[in-house]
């Protein structure tokens, strides 16, 4: 379906499309090129401008060929293989100066367009590169543009879970690596939008409150011989503070960890991980279960959870 | 003025400043039935871009029974190419007055169907049938003002909550094609039960399930079911407001129905035969062992985007989009069905 929007920012949008550049642009071009003003000009045109091009677009799977972005005067999206105009103010923020390299064996899946842009599913998964201390997953065309990092200690550097997405847009999984430089992969979402600025169902309707935190999970045969899946989901509205009269309240931190005390997974949530949040884990054969949930929201609420397998 | 009455008036002014040339190569690419003479220059391959061809749907209404005919959509997804019509759209000229059901996606669709409708017919237009609250159902009501605009009280009020953003999406995907599209929803409740209209007695179908009320309009005089979203075929179901069960058990009961000689679908070829409520409902019962399987196997939504669709279904229209959209809606559900509660 399409998604929630406030209907004055439809109304804002639809205004603009139907009024607008488009029609009159069109005119324009039909009255010059009528007269063969803008035939001529476009003939001279190559098919679009050229931009620099970084050495790893399209590569990505050698660390060499991926050479930092050094050089990328002129190019405003910083040598972006996305050509997101976001990009290097992104980097500046959250990857600090430390060397960059896109990487394609940093896999992001997501679909190609958000049918539901309060629950865009995406799996990132970093088992193709050693040396992964953190992931951290942006989103460039977000208003908030850090939706969670996660640091997976002894289990596989794979993760799955729902985002809110307010455009179309880049997915970033930023890989920090044992010497600090960073890995990048991405993959694009189409999307009607509007998804971080609308409440999500249990704030709309009131009942977050009496679910606030309760944890429902469950332990599958994961992909790994001998390991297994943690799917589970933590009630919490996980509203980003972008909705008129509702501040930011969401999930912080959480810690998975396995029958001996050994943390497993640790996570830094942001506001944009959707409403009532699923993840899925996989652990390898010796995180044993009984597995323990740990953590709490910027509201100093606390989730625990004890999943037998 | 505003913004579209400026766009209009440059619009205008380009048209009356361009040259007799443009103009003539123009006509040549709208689809006028004048062959065009060999010796006629090509036209510009950019003269014939849509934002500069008026958009025509070219409707054509097809006579399936006696005094019944359908305007059919492309079997295909939302595009570009297609106008957004995509929708089965139909009329009964039943001797006291034209019963339509359903007016198409935008309002140039609605003013082509009511033009094609006075092609046909002399007989007035007497009553306008939303058969569920989807966009292609009704964005075209807006030809229809004029006249009793009618629909199922949960199809009104759906039409109200969700039109605006239905019309922004539209905009988004087929942009000119929706000029001045506006949401006018279906202003009169009507129920289940006959209908007489002039020689035809409808018999109107109250079923749920694709959404919560879809109607089914059955002309008891010459068998024609117009479906509603309740049957596809060769196109995937759309499942928005979809409830698999009940839609399952709605298909049930259609196909009881006895007397039916010519059924309309929502999207896909009109069929003599039941083949589009037995291929929807064996496109959602795979949906449903599909998605019960992979939440007990705990897969997550981008493996189950991924998985492999049956052969049998691989030359549905729109088999990508509309899995990939069915996931979205019905997919969170399973999941929540295998987890337990473990809160400490």
């Amino acid at each position: 379906m399409v998604s929630a929007m406030s209907p004055l920012e439809a109304r804002g949008r639809r205004r603009l499309l139907r009024g607008g550049g488009g029609v009159a642009a069109a005119a324009v071009v039909a009255a010059l090129g009528a007269v063969g003003i803008v035939r001529s000009a476009l003939a001279q045109q190559p098919a679009s401008p050229p931009r620099p091009r970084p050495a790893a677009r399209g590569t990505g799977t050698g660390t060499g060929r991926g050479a930092p972005t050094a050089t990328t005067a002129g190019d405003p999206t910083g040598g972006d293989p996305l050509g997101s105009m976001q990009w290097p103010s992104m980097r500046a923020e959250f990857l600090g100066g430390a060397p960059v390299r896109f990487d394609d064996r940093v896999r992001v899946m997501v679909p190609t367009y958000a049918e539901d842009a309060l629950n865009v599913p995406v799996t990132v998964d970093a088992s193709g590169v050693d040396g992964v201390v953190s992931v951290m997953v942006l989103v460039d065309r977000n208003p908030i543009r850090k939706v969670l990092e996660f640091f997976p200690e002894g289990a596989r550097p794979v993760l799955s879970f729902r985002f809110r997405l307010e455009q179309s847009s880049p997915v970033r999984a930023a890989v920090r690596l044992r010497d600090g430089s960073w890995a990048v992969g991405h993959a694009m979402v189409d999307a009607a939008g509007g998804g971080c600025t609308v409440p999500g169902a249990t704030r709309a309707d009131g009942s977050w409150s009496s679910t606030l935190n309760q944890v429902q999970a469950r332990i599958f045969e994961g992909p790994q011989s001998g390991g297994t899946r943690l799917r589970l989901r933590i009630m919490h509205p996980m509203d980003t503070g972008l909705v008129s009269g509702v501040p930011a309240f969401h999930i912080e931190r959480l810690v998975l960890a396995d029958a001996d005390g050994r943390p497993w997974m640790r996570l830094d949530v942001h506001e944009p991980v959707s409403e009532n949040p699923v993840f899925s884990f996989d652990l390898p054969p010796a995180a044993r279960a009984p597995l323990s949930l740990t953590g709490t929201d910027n509201n100093g609420n606390r989730v625990a959870a004890r999943i037998a397998r | 003025m505003n913004a579209a009455g400026f766009a209009a008036a440059i619009a205008t002014a380009a048209l009356l400043a361009s040259v007799p040339g443009a103009l003539r190569a123009q006509g040549a690419t709208g689809g006028g039935s004048a062959p065009t003479p060999a010796a006629a220059p090509t036209p510009e391959p950019w003269l014939t871009r849509p934002a500069l061809v008026p958009p025509d749907y070219r409707l054509a209404p097809r006579q399936i029974a006696p005094r019944t005919w359908v305007v059919e959509g492309a079997v295909a997804d939302f595009e570009r190419r297609n106008g957004c019509n995509i929708i089965n759209t139909g009329f009964i000229a039943t001797g006291a007055g034209v019963v339509v059901i359903n007016t198409g996606v935008s309002r140039r669709y609605g003013e082509q169907l009511r033009a094609a409708i006075a092609q046909v017919t002399a007989e007035p237009i007497v009553r306008v049938i939303n058969l569920n609250l989807h966009p292609d159902y009704f964005l075209g009501n807006q030809a229809f003002t004029d006249r009793p605009l009618q629909a199922e009280a949960a199809t009104i009020a759906g039409q109200r909550r969700e039109g605006g953003a239905y019309v922004d999406n539209l905009f988004r995907l087929c942009g000119d094609w929706m000029r001045d599209t506006e949401s006018v929803p279906a202003r009169e409740p009507i129920g289940p039960g006959r209908l007489r209209v002039g020689s035809h007695e409808l018999e109107l179908v109250s079923l749920s399930g694709h959404t919560d009320a879809d109607l089914v309009v059955l002309d008891r005089g010459t068998g024609v079911m117009f479906a509603g979203g309740l049957a596809f075929l060769d196109r995937v179901p759309t499942t928005p407001h979809a409830r698999l069960a009940a839609w399952i058990d709605s298909l049930d009961r259609l196909n009881a129905i006895e007397g039916v000689s010519v059924l309309v679908p929502s999207h896909g070829p009109v069929d003599a035969g039941r083949r589009a409520i037995t291929q929807t409902r064996d496109w959602l019962t795979w949906l449903d062992e599909t998605f019960k399987t992979a939440a007990a196997r705990g897969l997550e939504m981008n493996e189950v985007l991924r998985l492999p669709v049956p052969q049998r279904f691989a030359h549905f229209a729109a088999l990508k989009a509309e899995y990939a959209r069915s996931v979205h809606h019905l997919y969170p559900s399973y999941e929540r069905a295998v987890l337990m509660p473990v809160t400490k």
